[in-house]
């Protein structure tokens, strides 16, 4: 159930974002889901795309910093309250969430959230114990 | 092994006899050939015969780069062109390079020299030697050339750029022995890396290192990066090119050719002659050089000397590393810097890469100094406190070190500017 994500190191310059994407492009490569979180000097870029490891490989022969890991992709209802009743079920577990992010898909009237937690097994069981729809990785990549 | 254990391994007071008969034909030839030094030593009642001790050597005027500069091109030669027959010039970042010619005495003594060097390092007939020095007017390339020769050593002159084919090369002629500055061969480590060649892949044992200063921290990570033995040497174009000094295999400071060269270390604000073991300018005064001798010449080059006896058993003293040049250093908010400190600080630092770069600048009337490293472990990226935290270890490290507070700037790797001769560390913009 776990989905890959690739996180790069991104310096706050113009250009930088666009010759990522670039690459990924190039290597025809899709984007599913990203996020950057940013400071004043430098942002991680954080990416669900359709073939991880070759996302990961491309991107580090062009020199980037990149890494890889696990995350989940869950969907909930799209109504108040539906992103408060997952994160309420992993907060009961105790299971601390290290950051997260919503992204579009291209289906229903679901909401689709990127979460990054330390315990990822330990939370799908959790979630799928309290009725939280989690997206298997061919699901995710194919969005 | 010496290359000459005779000289190499002189009783001192013999050497001491020596430097006196070759300083005072020193002094005659440059008194007789070249007005500059006669108005020099006359200025301060010096002539050639009234040179009796080594102590007089104190009472002659400093050389400095900008005497040979005002004498751009030839004034402080020694001998007329026809007896010249070969030219080198220094880098000459800032004006008018500095322009030095050889006698053919000149250029055998200079084999001679580099030859010592590079046995003392380890260096032999078996070796198969890679130039990666830049061949022209730097003596670099051409110094270490003719030594390695000389021993017998098979030459491979590929100068310096071209990394990745340096490298095929380096595969395919099972080059042992490896020429270069510190930070070219650590460019050339990270590129071997890239095209997938190991160190079991390579014959490489040795290294000659020159031409710019490095860290201890520095050989350590390319000793590493390498597998081999990282020996550093010394010298400049205007005292003969490389081959004034250089590390034995006990790699504990450089021996100075002390029957060629005298070596003083004084204080580079008053000029004031320092005892041995103690910190200043290096100034050196060439005793056998025919085209273009140096009297008293002021380095800039920061170090010690020590006439300690060494476990290789030579007898000439040795000056430590180059700890920074008088004119590479920096003052920022009135505390001197040398890059050389950040060097020691940054190398070795987990999850950066070992290359860096320093900017100065002034906002207002405030000096900020900003240094830029580059994140190479990915693993940092799951939490931004990680990155934040790396950048709070460098900022301390490098306060501890400098007593200065220093902005430290994580950067994409390979943005910092590479170099195939000698790095650029510094950027000053507060002019």
């Amino acid at each position: 159930m776990l989905v890959k994500q690739i996180s790069v190191f991104l310096e706050n310059k113009s250009g930088r974002l666009a010759e990522v994407t670039g690459i990924l492009g190039d290597n025809n490569i899709d984007i599913s889901a990203l996020s950057i979180a940013d400071t004043t000097d430098f942002g991680i870029l954080r990416l669900i795309v359709n073939k991880p490891e070759d996302a990961e490989r491309v991107l580090k022969d062009n020199g980037f910093t990149v890494s890889c890991t696990n995350v989940i992709a869950i969907a909930v209802v799209d109504k108040p309250g539906g992103l408060s009743a997952a994160l309420k079920a992993l907060d009961k577990a105790a299971i601390g969430i290290e950051y997260m992010y919503a992204f579009v898909g291209k289906t229903t009237n679901e909401a689709l959230v990127i979460l990054r937690v330390e315990e990822p097994d330990k939370a799908i069981t959790e979630l799928n114990k309290n009725d939280i729809r989690v997206l298997t990785a061919e699901t995710v990549y194919g969005l | 092994m010496f290359w000459a254990k005779e000289q190499e391994c002189i009783q001192r007071d013999d050497l001491k006899n020596l430097q006196l008969l070759r300083l005072k034909e020193t002094i005659t030839r440059v008194y007789n050939h070249v007005p500059f030094y006669k108005k020099r030593l006359d200025s301060v009642g010096l002539s050639p015969e009234k040179i009796s001790s080594l102590e007089d050597l104190k009472e002659i005027p400093f050389t400095t780069k900008d005497d040979i500069r005002e004498h751009y091109p030839y004034g402080l030669f020694a001998e007329p062109m026809k007896k010249i027959v070969r030219i080198h010039a220094s880098s000459g970042t800032t004006g008018k390079p500095t322009v030095v010619g050889y006698t053919k005495n000149d250029l055998n003594t200079w084999s001679e020299l580099v030859a010592r060097v590079i046995v003392a390092a380890g260096g032999n007939e078996n070796d198969i030697a890679q130039v990666a020095f830049g061949y022209g007017l730097f003596t670099g390339a051409f110094g270490l050339h003719y030594g390695l020769e000389k021993i017998g050593a098979t030459v491979v002159p590929t100068s310096s750029g071209n990394t990745e084919k340096q490298i095929m090369l380096m595969k395919d002629f099972e080059t042992t022995l490896l020429v270069s500055t510190p930070s070219y061969a650590l460019y050339m480590a990270e590129v071997a890396q890239e095209m997938g060649i190991k160190k079991c892949d390579l014959k490489l044992r040795l290294g000659l290192f020159g031409a710019e200063g490095s860290t201890e921290e520095m050989r350590n990570e390319l000793e590493q990066r390498w597998g081999i033995i990282a020996t550093e040497n010394y010298g400049m174009s205007e005292l003969i090119g490389p081959g004034v000094s250089g590390e034995c295999m006990v790699k504990n400071g450089m021996h100075i050719a002390e029957d060629h060269f005298i070596p003083e270390i004084i204080d580079p604000e008053t000029g004031k002659v320092l005892d041995w073991g103690e910190k200043g300018e290096l100034v050196i005064t060439t005793i056998t050089k025919e085209g273009f001798p140096l009297l008293r010449y002021r380095t800039k080059d920061i170090t010690w000397l020590n006439n300690d006896p060494c476990n290789c058993g030579r007898t000439l003293a040795r000056m430590a590393k180059v700890q920074g040049r008088s004119d590479d250093m920096l003052i920022i908010k009135g505390v001197n810097v040398f890059p050389s400190q950040i060097e020691s600080v940054l190398i070795g630092t987990e999850h950066i890469g070992p290359h860096y770069q320093m900017i100065v600048r002034k906002k207002g009337y405030v000096d900020t100094l900003e240094v830029l490293v580059e994140l190479t472990d990915g693993r940092m990226l799951e939490k931004f406190s990680e990155l934040e935290n790396l950048e709070r270890t460098i900022k301390h490290k490098l306060y501890t070190v400098l007593g200065l507070d220093a902005k430290v700037k994580l950067v994409e790797p390979k943005t910092i500017q590479r170099s195939t001769g000698k790095a650029r560390r510094v950027i000053d913009l507060r002019n």
